[in-house]
C-alpha cells in the first residue's frame, strides 16, 4: 500500500554535489521504510486467505464407536475430510501384524498405526493424488490386500492402511486423535 | 511512440524483451522521462492519489470476494463472518468500505482542480472526458459494492436507485424488472451486482490507461495554465514527481488510516448493520455521503422523471465542459471574476451535498432548488458568458519565468 | 497552495456536514466516558464480563445474539474450560442422527448462542407483536451506538402527562417515538454480579453497553492496537518522504 520510490540514480537524474552521501542515504532509508511497509502491508492480504476462527474451532470432533461391529467401517467428516474407522476383526489384524517391514514402500509396524488393535483411524485420502479408496463397504473392492483399493490409478493399502502396490507414495494418514472413553474418539 | 533501441538498458533480459516488446521502453518513456511542468502543486497528486485508491481497492475487493457469498440468505452473514472470524477480515473489510470514501475524495479533489486550473480545456477534451467516464463507472461501482453487504441500506438504497429508471415513460418498468431480474430487488439482483461489482473496477482500471495515455499526449496541465515550451519549464516525472506524488500519498494515507482503524463507521450507515428486510423500510435512508449532491439535485425537481434528467444531466453536462467554457485562458488565476463563481460552485457542492442528507421538505427543500439552480446555471449560462466578458490577468511567457520569479509568482497566487 | 489548503477545508467540511447530517436526525443522548473511547482506548474486560452476565440472566430471555460465536469471549478473558463449561450450559440442536431425527446437545464453545425463539413469529407471539433485534450487532445498528444503549437502558419513565401510551407499551426517552414494547428490565440488584460489583441500574447499563459494543467489534482492541503503529509507521515514511523531496528538489535551479 505504501508508496515506494525510485532511488535516484537509476533514473539518472541525481544531481551530484556537496551532500550526495548524505543525500543517498536518505534515499536508501526512505526507499527501505518504504519496502517495509510495503511488504508488511502485504501479510494481512496473505493471512486472510489462511483458515478463519470459524473454521480453526471445528478441528476437533467426538465420534462414537459403540455402533460399529466387528468387521464393519464407518466413514466421518473431519476438517472437510473422510476419516475411516475400521471395526478390525482378528484376522485383519493378523494380517496387519505379520507383514515383513522390509517389504514395505513405506514401512510401519501396524502397532505404530493404532492406539487399541482393532480399532484403525486413518484419513481416507489416498496419499497419491487425494482420491478417497474404495474398501468401506464389504462390496467395495477392497485390492490386493483385504485394506482399500483406489479406483483413480489403482492403489493398494493392507489392513493397516499401509500403502501396498501402486503409484501412492505413503501411507494412509493416522490423523491426531485419543480415546476419550472405551468408545469415544475425539479426533484432533 | 520510441522506437526500440538496442542495447538501451543495461539488463540484457530487459534487452531481450524490449526489442521484441518494447513495454520497457514505454515505461521509462512514459514514467520515468515524462516532463511534468515544474511548477505543479500538491493539488497535480490527487491523480496519482486516485490511481493508488483503485489499486488498493482491487487488491481488499478480490480478497473479500473471495470470502464473501451472494445470496440474500448468506450474504449479511457472510459479511459478519469476514468482521469476526476471517483473519485481518475486519482490516479488508474496513479498507475497502472506507476506501471507498477516500477514493471518492480524492477524485473530487481531483475534479475540482481541474476545474480551477481549466485542465479541461483545448487539447485536454477527451483526457477530460475520459475522467467524466470514469466518475460515471465509479459511481455505478461503488453504488453496487454498496449493496453487497444486504444490510437495510443495501436493500433499500438497491430498490431507490434502481426505481430510477422507472420515471422514465414505456421502456422504464421493464427496464426496472430487467435489472432487478425480478418483480423487486431481490437475490437475482444481488447475484448480478456482485459480478458487475467484480467487473467494473477493472473497467475502472482499463478506462484509467486511457485517461493516463491521452494525458501523456499533451502533457500534464499547471497551475499557470500555460503549455511547457521546454526543459527548461519541466522536470522528469521521475524521480520529481514519484517522490513528491509519494509523499502526498503517504499524508493521504494516515488521513484513510484515521478512518480505518479509529473511526471505522464514522461515514457508513448504523442501519446497514441490520439486515436486508423488504417488509420494513428505515425511517430516513441517505445514500453514501459522495452521492448526496446528486441526490438533493434528484430530490430539488418535483417531478419523477424531471429530477430524473436533472440529476444525470448535472453529471452529463461535464462532458461538454470543454466547449461550455469560452475563455482563452485556463487557470483561474487569471480569471479574477470567474475566480470567485469557483468557489462559489465548490460551496454550491458543499450546500447541496448538506441538503441531500436532510429531509427533502421545508427549507431544505428550498435550499436543494437554490443550489440546484445555481449548479446548472454556473454550467450553462456563467461559464459561456463570462468567458466572453471576462478580461483575463496578462500570462507570464513561460512557466520558468514565473517560476525564477519566485516571489512574484507567490504574490500573484495571493491576489 | 491557497487553493490546496481550500480544498482539504472544504473535503474536511464536506465530511463533517455529512457527520451532522447523520447525528442531527438522532434524539439528544448523554455522552458517557468509555474507557474503550478514543485512539488508545481498550474494552474494559470486567466490565464486559458483568455485562455478559447481564445479557445471559436478562436480555437473552428474549433477545438473540445469532452471530456470535461462544468462543468469541475469549477476548473478554474468558479461558477454555470456562468457555467450555460455559458452553455446556446452553443447548442447541444437532443431528440428524442416524436414525435421521434432530436432537439436542449440549453446545461446544463454537456453537453461537442460542436464540430464545425459533422464528421472528415466534417471538413476535410471545411478546405483544414486537420482536426484539437481535444483539449480535446492535451497538454498530442504532445511531450513537453504545451511548444510546446506555441512555435507553436507563431512560424509562413514566409517559409524561398528555402522552396516549398504547397499550403494552413503555415509555423511554430515548427511544426514537418513546413508546417501545420492551419493559424496563434493569432493576438494582436485579442480578448479583459475580465479582462483587454493586449492581446499580447505571452499572448494569454501563457494563451490558460495554459488552455490547465488544461483540458487535471483537476486534476492537485489535484494531486500535494496530492502528497506532500503522499512523506511526506512516508518520516516519511521511518525514522521510517528506525530506528526500525537499532534498531532491533543492538540486532544482
Amino acid at each position: 500500500m505504501a508508496q515506494t520510490t525510485h532511488p535516484p540514480g537509476t533514473g539518472g537524474h541525481a544531481a551530484s554535489g556537496d551532500g550526495s552521501n548524505r543525500r543517498d542515504f536518505l534515499y536508501l532509508a526512505t526507499g527501505a521504510v518504504g519496502v517495509v511497509g510495503a511488504a508488511s502491508a502485504a501479510w494481512p492480504f496473505i493471512s486472510s486467505m489462511n483458515p478463519a476462527a470459524d473454521t480453526l474451532a471445528l478441528a476437533s470432533i467426538d465420534v462414537d464407536l459403540a455402533p460399529v461391529a466387528e468387521g464393519q467401517a464407518i466413514t466421518v467428516t473431519w476438517r472437510g475430510k473422510p476419516v475411516f474407522v475400521r471395526h478390525r476383526n482378528a484376522k485383519e489384524i493378523e494380517q496387519a501384524k505379520t507383514v515383513n517391514l522390509g517389504d514395505l514402500r513405506d514401512p510401519v509396524a501396524d502397532e505404530a498405526r493404532v492406539k487399541k488393535p482393532e480399532w484403525l483411524i486413518v484419513v481416507g485420502i489416498c496419499t497419491h493424488l487425494g482420491c478417497v479408496p474404495l474398501g468401506q463397504k464389504v462390496t467395495d473392492p477392497r485390492g490386493d490386500f483385504e485394506g482399500w483399493f483406489c479406483p483413480c490409478h489403482g492403489s493398494h493399502y493392507d489392513t493397516a492402511g499401509r500403502i501396498r502396490k501402486g503409484p501412492a507414495p505413503a501411507n494412509l494418514v493416522v490423523p491426531t486423535y485419543a480415546f476419550t472413553s472405551d468408545t469415544k474418539i475425539r479426533l484432533g | 511512440m520510441a522506437q526500440a533501441q538496442a542495447s538501451k538498458f543495461k539488463n540484457p533480459l530487459v534487452n531481450w524483451i524490449d526489442s521484441r516488446l518494447p513495454i520497457f521502453t514505454m515505461l521509462d518513456h512514459e514514467y520515468n522521462h515524462y516532463p511534468m511542468p515544474r511548477n505543479v502543486n500538491y493539488l497535480w497528486a490527487f491523480g496519482a492519489i486516485a490511481g493508488i485508491m483503485l489499486v488498493i481497492m482491487i487488491a481488499t475487493g478480490l480478497f473479500l470476494a473471495m470470502q464473501y457469498s451472494s445470496h440474500t440468505s448468506l450474504a449479511f452473514d457472510s459479511v459478519e463472518r469476514i468482521m469476526r472470524d476471517v483473519n485481518y477480515g475486519w482490516l479488508l473489510r474496513y479498507v475497502h468500505a472506507n476506501g471507498a470514501s477516500m477514493f471518492f475524495i480524492a477524485v473530487y479533489i481531483h475534479m475540482f482542480r481541474g476545474l480551477y486550473y481549466g485542465s479541461y480545456k483545448a487539447p485536454r477534451e477527451i483526457l477530460w472526458i475520459l475522467g467524466v467516464i470514469i466518475f460515471l463507472v465509479m459511481m455505478g461501482t461503488a453504488f453496487m459494492g454498496y449493496v453487497l453487504p444486504w444490510g437495510q441500506m443495501s436493500f433499500w438504497g438497491a430498490t431507490v436507485i434502481t426505481n430510477l429508471f422507472s420515471a422514465f415513460p414505456i421502456v422504464g418498468d421493464p427496464i426496472v424488472t430487467l435489472l432487478w431480474g425480478g418483480f423487486s430487488v431481490d437475490n437475482p439482483t444481488l447475484n448480478r451486482f456482485f459480478a458487475l461489482h467484480f467487473l467494473l473496477p477493472f473497467v475502472l482500471l482499463g478506462l484509467v490507461i486511457l485517461h493516463t495515455a491521452a494525458l501523456h499526449v499533451c502533457g500534464s496541465n499547471n497551475p499557470l495554465g500555460i503549455d511547457a515550451k521546454g526543459p527548461q519549464d519541466t522536470v522528469p516525472f521521475n524521480p520529481y514527481v514519484t517522490l513528491k506524488d509519494g509523499f502526498a500519498v503517504v499524508m493521504f494515507l494516515i488521513v484513510f488510516a484515521f478512518f480505518v482503524f479509529f473511526m471505522p463507521n464514522y461515514l457508513g450507515h448504523p442501519d446497514n448493520y441490520i439486515p436486508a428486510n423488504p417488509l420494513v423500510t428505515p425511517a430516513h435512508i441517505v445514500p453514501e455521503w459522495y452521492f448526496l449532491p446528486f441526490y438533493a439535485i434528484l430530490r430539488a425537481i418535483p417531478d419523477k422523471l424531471g429530477g430524473v434528467i436533472a440529476m444525470f444531466g448535472s453529471i452529463a453536462l461535464l462532458m461538454a465542459l470543454p466547449w461550455l467554457d469560452t475563455s482563452k485562458v485556463r487557470s483561474c488565476k487569471f480569471r479574477p471574476i470567474y475566480r470567485q463563481f469557483f468557489w462559489i460552485l465548490a460551496i454550491d457542492g458543499l450546500v447541496l451535498g448538506y441538503a441531500g442528507a436532510m429531509p427533502a421538505e421545508g427549507a431544505w427543500l428550498l435550499i436543494a432548488r437554490v443550489g440546484t439552480f445555481y449548479y446548472f446555471f454556473h454550467f450553462l449560462v456563467l461559464l459561456p458568458v463570462l468567458g466572453k466578458l471576462e478580461r483575463p490577468l496578462p500570462l507570464p511567457n513561460s512557466i520558468s519565468e514565473a517560476v525564477l520569479k519566485g516571489a512574484h509568482a507567490k504574490s500573484m497566487e495571493k491576489a | 497552495m491557497r487553493a490546496l489548503k481550500t480544498a482539504i477545508l472544504s473535503a474536511a467540511l464536506a465530511l463533517g456536514l455529512a457527520g451532522a447530517a447523520q447525528a442531527s436526525e438522532a434524539v439528544h443522548l448523554p455522552k458517557q466516558s468509555w474507557p474503550h473511547a478514543g485512539m488508545f482506548g481498550t474494552i474494559d474486560k470486567a466490565a464486559a464480563q458483568r455485562g455478559f452476565q447481564i445479557y445471559k440472566e436478562v436480555c437473552s430471555a428474549c433477545h438473540s445474539m445469532r452471530l456470535v460465536p461462544i468462543r468469541t469471549l475469549a477476548g473478554i478473558g474468558f479461558k477454555d474450560d470456562e468457555l467450555k463449561a460455559l458452553a455446556a450450559g446452553y443447548e442447541v440442536q444437532g443431528g440428524p442422527n442416524d436414525a435421521g431425527e434432530m436432537f439436542m446437545r449440549p453446545a461446544i464453545p463454537a456453537d453461537r448462542f442460542p436464540s430464545p425463539f425459533a422464528n421472528e413469529q415466534a417471538a413476535r407471539a410471545a411478546n405483544n407483536g414486537a420482536l426484539p433485534p437481535d444483539l449480535s450487532l446492535i451497538a454498530k445498528a442504532r445511531v450513537g451506538g453504545e451511548d444510546y444503549l446506555h441512555a435507553f437502558l436507563t431512560g424509562f419513565e413514566e409517559a409524561p402527562a398528555g402522552v396516549n401510551l398504547m397499550p403494552g407499551m413503555n415509555y423511554n426517552k430515548y427511544f426514537p417515538g418513546h413508546q417501545v414494547g420492551m419493559p424496563n428490565i434493569l432493576q438494582p440488584d436485579g442480578v448479583t454480579y459475580a465479582d462483587g460489583t454493586k449492581a446499580t441500574v447505571e452499572q448494569q447499563a454501563r457494563d451490558v453497553s460495554t459488552f455490547l459494543t465488544f461483540v458487535a467489534e471483537p476486534h476492537h482492541d485489535a484494531r486500535k492496537q494496530m492502528g497506532v503503529k500503522v499512523i506511526l509507521f506512516l508518520l516516519v515514511l511521511a518525514g522521510l518522504m517528506y525530506a528526500s523531496k525537499r532534498k531532491l528538489w533543492s538540486t532544482l535551479h
